[in-house]
């Protein structure tokens, strides 16, 4: 490595305070200059930090944007998630990669573009999309990415590609993004007007005790998906010991299906800072951290300029709005591709210069989280709707949605549908008037909540988004009559086994098996009993995985065997000839026979 | 000094503990056996395993990770909590390559021994042959992935009582291994045959060289007495 290569890897290090903490900082900057964290850049970067290689090589082998061997100038990222391929992201794939000359995982000879493929990256209402670099380029065709590659070739630099222009922020001259929005309705929490700076003003008039109350008594829960009351949440933190406590919020939303932080970011940034502010002051923290997903990261410029202005107007810093002693700002750190970082102590691994393996809990984030430190991870929604609680009064939160959910929900609706796109609706909402404002009454099935949620049949339609029934974190994937189900369910399965960490064994090794097993009855080879396999290992992951990702990993397979057994049924047959269908003896014999010079006596063809 | 003891209980029975103590801990020290591979007393639990996983209130916890509270109702010897235990063994042994009948750690080899002491015979689950890597770089110590369970042992033992973080977890889900701290071998790195680091493999991926055979087969430690029976005597 060259003397001036040297130095700039320790430039970088040098611009994050040579700090481990700020590891992912490092390595994203080293990627983003040399196209890879080679081994020799690895010692260099934990030389500064007073780290080890390894470490360092532990952190940059677990995020999927990270690279220990060399990649492109510009590294082309497909979308290859199950809404995309509904959409024609095969096609799309073909034309990428004829057009380049090279297949998947391969970068070119001239070692200018790597094309990959990357699971969902929070588009799939403009589906099918790429992330080009940091550009997402959406609503591909086959004719569009000829054009793009073309234009590549001529100037490897992706933001001057002419992809067109999105709608509201998105073309904001720090964002100019072919991204849209597409909100389609608008509900009485988020998607509103609403009186901007009102809720940390009256936050700011009572005790933070009293912010913890009110926030209890609205009975917000968290947006996310786990459905945590927030309340509760911000009075451990607040009541647990810490000379430090940390507000993050959890913008890696990465669930399949999911995008509806992606619209908050880029229209409700003001709710959401606001929010982050009153949950700072209500927990006693001086530290936000806002975790944007590396797929977001075309937003990270812009949302720091909106960062700054608040700064400006005294609505972070020192002494916010004249109060004494209530001193709050936050940071922006980038994730790196890792469906993992949104479970929340991950999330918190990840902050800290780590991998983004979950913590041991007990203790919870609450008592030791970033740093050890009293922490508080609210969801974008989360701290957007309790900047509204604080505005109106909870009395208001509380008479919209229902009884024990109240407020409403912000969906992603993607799939088999005529308008994919946003939508707030009022928890209480039914699944079948969902369906019939975004065009998909004929549906065949609903994944509600992503593949770590459930496969609806219609039969349960009538159902509603709520905590006591059908909770989600705002995914919902619409399947029409002539989707291959079981097909969707395998690519579930591929994007568990490729996200898991690794940590625990029952996640690590039962997804593979899970996935495998599957594969043999949709060749045709299983049997009757491999349904009851199926469930039982389903459940064993289920039971005994460490976080949430095990935890509900084995969901499309059991709801699918709940909702859409005939599926299976179909597929399955008891063995003629008493021989396990997966077992080829020909096959088995090859070798033996082809040493032996003779054909077995017993099992001929 | 008196601490302050609680009560709780596993399978019915009622056992002491002290606060701020696992349910592992407690239950140990009443010789109550709680099958285990990942942990190891002195070590931080890694809680990876989950070959310890109990019922606790009617939730599954890693009873090397759970901490003991007063009045719980903890399920361990249950038909469904080794349905599940057996499941795990069998899929740490279908993960990697591991073959008993020429491995020296054999009767001394905890996965070989919780197996046993589940009544596992051969796996229900099928192999998945991944093709794994060895290290014999080092002059005193043999590397053989094909055997890792990845427990975190060595990670730890390595970091927090050698000092010297030789070990860390590279890759992720089934891609995840074991990395040394060099570009590639372990003879590059300053790990030590008196390393804690060197003691601690449940399994036989890290083997001291040159003393394999030391004790023969049918004398070691697991041809004598199942697993756990040394914390059963206690009770």
């Amino acid at each position: 490595m060259s003397d001036s290569l040297q130095q700039k890897i320790q430039e970088i290090c040098q611009s994050s305070n040579n700090d481990r903490v700020r590891m992912m900082d490092i390595v994203q900057g080293v990627q983003k200059e040399l196209g890879c964290v080679s081994s020799e850049a690895m010692s260099i970067i934990a030389k500064a930090t007073k780290s080890h290689h390894v470490e360092v090589e532990s952190v940059v082998s677990f995020y999927s944007f990270l690279s220990k061997e060399q990649k492109g100038k510009t590294v082309i990222r497909l979308c290859n998630d199950t809404v995309d391929r509904m959409k024609g992201c095969e096609k799309v794939a073909e034309a990428l990669s004829s057009e380049l000359g090279i297949g998947f995982s391969e970068t070119t000879a001239d070692g200018k573009i790597t094309l990959e493929y990357t699971p969902c990256i929070g588009m799939c209402d403009q589906a099918p999309a790429a992330l080009i670099n940091d550009v997402v380029a959406p609503s591909l065709t086959v004719e569009k990415v000829k054009e793009i590659v073309q234009n590549l070739k001529k100037d490897a630099d992706p933001s001057k590609l002419s992809l067109g222009i999105g709608d509201g922020n998105n073309v904001d001259s720090l964002v100019r993004s072919a991204v849209k929005n597409n909100i389609l309705k608008t509900g009485d929490v988020i998607f509103t007007d609403n009186e901007s700076g009102k809720g940390l003003e009256n936050a700011l008039a009572l005790k933070p005790e009293e912010v913890v109350e009110a926030v209890k008594v609205s009975k917000l829960r968290g947006r996310g998906g786990a459905g945590f009351p927030t309340g509760l949440k911000w009075q451990f933190t607040r009541s647990a010991e810490g000379k430090e406590k940390f507000v993050i919020c959890n913008a890696d939303e990465g669930e399949p299906g999911t995008f509806k932080d992606r619209v908050l970011l880029t229209e409700k940034f003001d709710l959401l800072f606001e929010g982050m502010t009153i949950a700072g002051y209500a927990i006693g923290a001086a530290t936000g951290i806002l975790y944007l997903r590396g797929e977001y990261v075309y937003l990270k410029k812009f949302l720091e300029a909106k960062l700054q202005e608040r700064r400006d107007q005294g609505l972070l810093g020192d002494s916010i709005k004249g109060k004494d002693g209530f001193n709050f700002d936050i940071r922006i750190q980038s994730g790196s591709g890792a469906y993992i970082c949104g479970e929340e102590s991950a999330l918190i691994s990840s902050c800290e210069g780590l991998r983004g393996d979950p913590k041991t809990r007990p203790p919870f984030p609450a008592q030791k989280g970033y740093l050890a430190s009293p922490t508080s991870v609210n969801n974008v929604e989360t701290l957007c709707s309790a900047t509204r609680i604080l505005e109106k009064g909870s009395d208001w939160f509380l008479s919209i949605g229902s009884r024990e959910s109240s407020g409403t929900k912000v969906l992603s609706i993607s799939g088999y549908c005529k308008n994919p796109g946003i939508y707030e609706v009022p928890f209480g909402t039914k699944v079948f008037d969902l369906l019939k404002e975004v065009g998909a009454e004929d549906a065949k099935a609903v994944l509600v909540a992503g593949p770590s949620g459930q496969f609806i049949a219609p039969n349960e339609f009538s159902r509603v988004i709520c905590f006591s029934d059908l909770g989600t974190g705002g995914a919902i994937i619409v399947f029409g009559p002539k989707c291959d189900l079981l097909k969707a369910v395998h690519e579930y399965m591929e994007f568990f086994v490729e996200e898991s960490c690794g940590y625990c064994t029952p996640c690590r090794v039962g997804n593979v098996l899970l996935k495998k097993k599957l594969e043999e009855i949709m060749e045709g080879n299983g049997q009757p009993a491999d349904l009851d396999y199926l469930q039982s290992l389903g459940e064993s992951v289920k039971k005994s995985s460490r976080c949430g990702l095990g935890q509900t990993s084995p969901n499309p397979i059991l709801t699918t065997l709940k909702n859409f057994k005939p599926l299976y049924e179909a597929l399955v047959k008891v063995s003629e000839d008493g021989m396990q269908p997966t077992f080829d003896i020909r096959a088995a014999l090859g070798d033996a026979e082809q040493a032996a010079e003779r054909k077995s006596v017993l099992y001929t063809d | 000094m008196s601490e302050k003891m609680i009560t709780f209980k596993i399978d019915g029975v009622e056992i002491k503990a002290k606060v701020g103590q696992t349910i592992m801990q407690a239950a140990d020290e009443a010789g109550v056996y709680i099958p285990r591979l990942c942990y190891l007393k002195d070590l931080t639990p890694h809680g990876s395993c989950r070959v310890c996983t109990v019922k606790v209130n009617g939730r599954c916890q890693t009873a090397c990770t759970e901490p003991a509270v007063d009045g719980a109702e903890v399920e361990n010897k249950t038909e469904e909590i080794e349905g599940i235990r057996r499941d795990i063994v069998d899929m740490l042994f279908v993960e990697g390559n591991h073959f008993c009948m020429f491995c020296e750690k054999s009767g001394n080899c905890e996965l070989q021994a919780e197996a046993y002491r589940l009544s596992i015979c051969a796996p229900k689950f099928p192999y998945l042959f991944p093709a794994r890597d060895l290290d014999g770089t080092h002059p005193d110590i043999f590397i053989d992935r094909n055997r890792c369970i990845l427990c975190g042992r060595c990670v730890n033992a390595s970091r927090d009582v050698d000092g010297k973080t030789v070990f860390e977890f590279v890759g992720r889900g089934s891609e995840k291994k074991v990395a040394v701290n060099a570009d590639a071998n372990l003879g590059d790195t300053n790990m030590a045959i008196t390393d804690k680091a060197a003691d601690v493999c449940p399994v036989g991926a890290i083997i001291k060289k040159r003393v394999g055979f030391a004790v023969p087969v049918g004398k070691r430690i697991y041809d004598e007495k199942p697993i756990g029976s040394d914390i059963e005597a206690k009770s």
